[in-house]
């Protein structure tokens, strides 16, 4: 047991791959301790699929290392593999056959007999609530269970590292905490799980450590709770009655937080960071300030909320861009494929 | 998960994930040995019969086009070559099931390329077995289609007056020597089916190899009558060796000279376009 849940389980350094004029992975570094749930945050065409890709020997990096629980992803890809899973983004799974035979069809593939692997494939569709589904055919379960189904066969040899490329993007929010409670689980039994995510949400709930990738490196590393403050833990959205009494509310807003206040396009809006590292208040109480003071100077505010940074506003912290999705490279990097 | 009370007794009944039934399947079990190379290839193929079984419209190409082969030339050529469609029939039909049989081959390497587009083959690539099992067992699901195509046209064949002097032994050793080639052959389109982008560029690639090979043979008529050029290119040509050797097969007499060719020029697919595949298969 402590051969699982100690030491690294990813070590990687300087890592690079091209494809074409496309620098996908530009000397990323990474190391993902044991036992934990790694978050790789970062938009499309950051880098992301790339590296789990390399770390789970599907591709080889052009330079630099990568070592799984200190076998060379490389030099011994096969040792690697036997210790690893993977849940593509797109289905992993055979959409023509049943979820049984999937199952049983990996169980076999993993040296399991035939009655073992259909035991196997029985336990595991009970414990993802896919009993009845089970002999139908993938291509017509629904988002959720896909990615259930896909977990399920991810976990029939029970891991020590299991790679989730966006495990969550394109579901709906029952079946997206459906997963983050699989992976509660997966990771409580002692598998380390590196995940990819765009959403800065979910790798806070799942993961213990997050590195924040763009344009094939890693900008920011730490825990959910050092990346926050480093950019402030949450933002406040406020819409006003009328737009008129925006500057005026700038004002009020600027100084009881003594953050720059960012105008919206939209007229009546206006958003604010709070709870940044100079900040000795809590964001909420920092907010519910502000709000008094508006009420105060007779301003009035329709709707009001306060958030967790976007990812939008992590990158914008730690870059000098903003998140956009760079869908022209990840379009070049997806042909490349 | 609060919404879950309210969902009613009539909707499907809503999944939570109780950590008590995912403990039981997490649980770190004995690693099972790793599986033997056929073992691993085995399972494959089983999920190739699996495809057959759940898109049976697959099938169709291994029926309907051989059926419409051997009429189409049959009675196209059979007038103008033999005295009656019924005597060129017993030249013909060996070399009409060679070129359908060969031609169904590509479709090894269209079914790779769609395949191998979809996520599953990721997973496929990291499990810990002998790398080529995954490309082995679809070409062992293959070679039940290509048993079919050759029985449907032997069918067709006998319902029009062909009559092996082989018997079945004969028939069955034809047969037998197709399939071999045909497995052998199939990694061409593997290789074809990894390096290139769509599967209609892969069809193209297989037509236009295709094509020449199985017309520029001795399929339907005999090489003597052509320029000694094309004789040459015809000589050389496997189609040709697999053509004469099922043909004597089947007519119940052995082609040493001819089945030694056919065989090497089988190993040599195996092993020039099966390292080639392994190699691209590896960089994916």
């Amino acid at each position: 047991m402590s051969k699982r849940t100690t030491g690294l389980a990813v070590e990687a350094e300087g890592l690079t791959r091209s494809f074409g004029e496309t620098r996908a992975l530009a000397g990323m570094d990474l190391s993902v301790p044991a036992g934990t749930v790694y978050g790789l945050l970062g938009p499309n065409g950051a880098g992301k699929t790339t590296a789990v890709r390399v770390l789970a020997t599907l591709l080889r990096p052009d330079g630099g290392r990568a070592r799984v629980f200190g076998h060379d992803v490389v030099a011994e890809a096969d040792k690697v593999r036997a210790r690893v899973s993977l849940t593509g983004q797109y289905a992993s799974i055979d959409e023509d056959l049943t979820g049984v035979e999937n199952l049983i069809l990996l169980g076999r593939l993993l040296g399991l007999r035939k009655p073992a692997a259909r035991q196997r494939a029985d336990q595991l569709l009970a414990a993802f609530g896919l009993t009845d589904a089970g002999g139908r055919q993938v291509k017509k379960y629904s988002g959720g269970m896909r990615r259930r189904i896909d977990i399920a066969a991810s976990i029939l040899n029970t891991p020590d590292l299991l790679f989730l490329d966006e495990p969550t993007t394109g579901l709906d929010p029952r079946s997206r905490n459906q997963v983050w409670e699989i992976v509660r689980a997966v990771v409580a039994h002692g598998t380390t799980v590196l995940l990819t995510t765009q959403y800065l949400d979910e790798a806070d709930q799942l993961a213990g450590r997050i590195a924040v990738v763009d344009h094939g490196r890693v900008i920011a590393e730490g825990t959910p709770g050092e990346l926050k403050s480093s950019v402030g833990s949450g933002t406040v959205h406020l819409r006003l009655r009328d737009a008129g009494q925006r500057p005026e509310a700038e004002k009020v807003v600027r100084a009881a937080l003594g953050v720059p206040v960012q105008l919206e396009p939209d007229p009546v809006a206006l958003t604010a960071r709070v709870g940044g590292e100079g900040s000795d208040l809590a964001a909420s109480e920092q907010a519910a300030r502000a709000l008094a003071d508006l009420a105060r100077a007779g301003i009035v505010v329709d709707d009001f909320s306060l958030g967790q940074p976007s990812l939008d506003e992590v990158f914008l912290a730690l870059t000098d861009h903003p998140a956009v999705p760079d869908d022209e490279r990840d379009e070049q990097l997806e042909a490349a494929r | 998960m609060s919404d879950t009370a309210t969902t009613t007794g009539r909707a499907p009944s809503v999944y939570v994930p109780s950590a008590e039934a995912l403990a039981t399947v997490l649980a770190p079990g004995e690693r099972p040995p790793r599986p033997s190379a056929l073992s691993a290839s085995l399972t494959f193929g089983w999920r190739a019969l699996l495809k057959i079984k759940h898109v049976p419209e697959q099938l169709f190409d291994v029926t309907a086009f051989p059926i419409i082969m051997v009429l189409m030339f049959t009675y196209l050529f059979g007038g103008a070559l033999a005295d009656s469609p019924r005597d060129y029939l017993q030249f013909f039909l060996p070399g009409i099931m060679v070129t359908s049989v060969v031609m169904i081959t590509m479709y090894t390497g269209v079914g790779l390329n769609t395949d191998i587009e979809k996520g599953v083959f990721d997973r496929f690539r990291t499990l810990p077995v002998w790398r080529p099992s995954a490309l082995v067992g679809m070409i062992f699901g293959d070679l039940l289609r290509y048993v079919l195509a050759a029985v449907v046209i032997l069918g067709v064949g006998l319902v029009l007056g062909f009559r092996p002097d082989g018997g079945l032994i004969g028939v069955a050793a034809g047969i037998g020597l197709l399939v071999v080639f045909s497995f052998a052959f199939s990694w061409v389109w593997t290789f074809f089916g990894l390096i290139l982008r769509s599967e209609k560029s892969v069809m193209g690639v297989s037509m236009m190899v295709l094509f020449p090979l199985t017309f520029l043979s001795n399929v339907f008529v005999e090489p003597s009558t052509m320029p000694g050029w094309l004789q040459a290119f015809v000589k050389v040509n496997p189609i040709t060796h697999l053509v004469a050797a099922v043909r004597s097969a089947m007519a119940g007499s052995t082609d040493p000279s001819n089945t030694m060719w056919l065989l090497l020029w089988s190993a040599g697919f195996v092993v020039v376009f099966g390292t080639l595949t392994m190699y691209r298969y590896n960089r994916r």
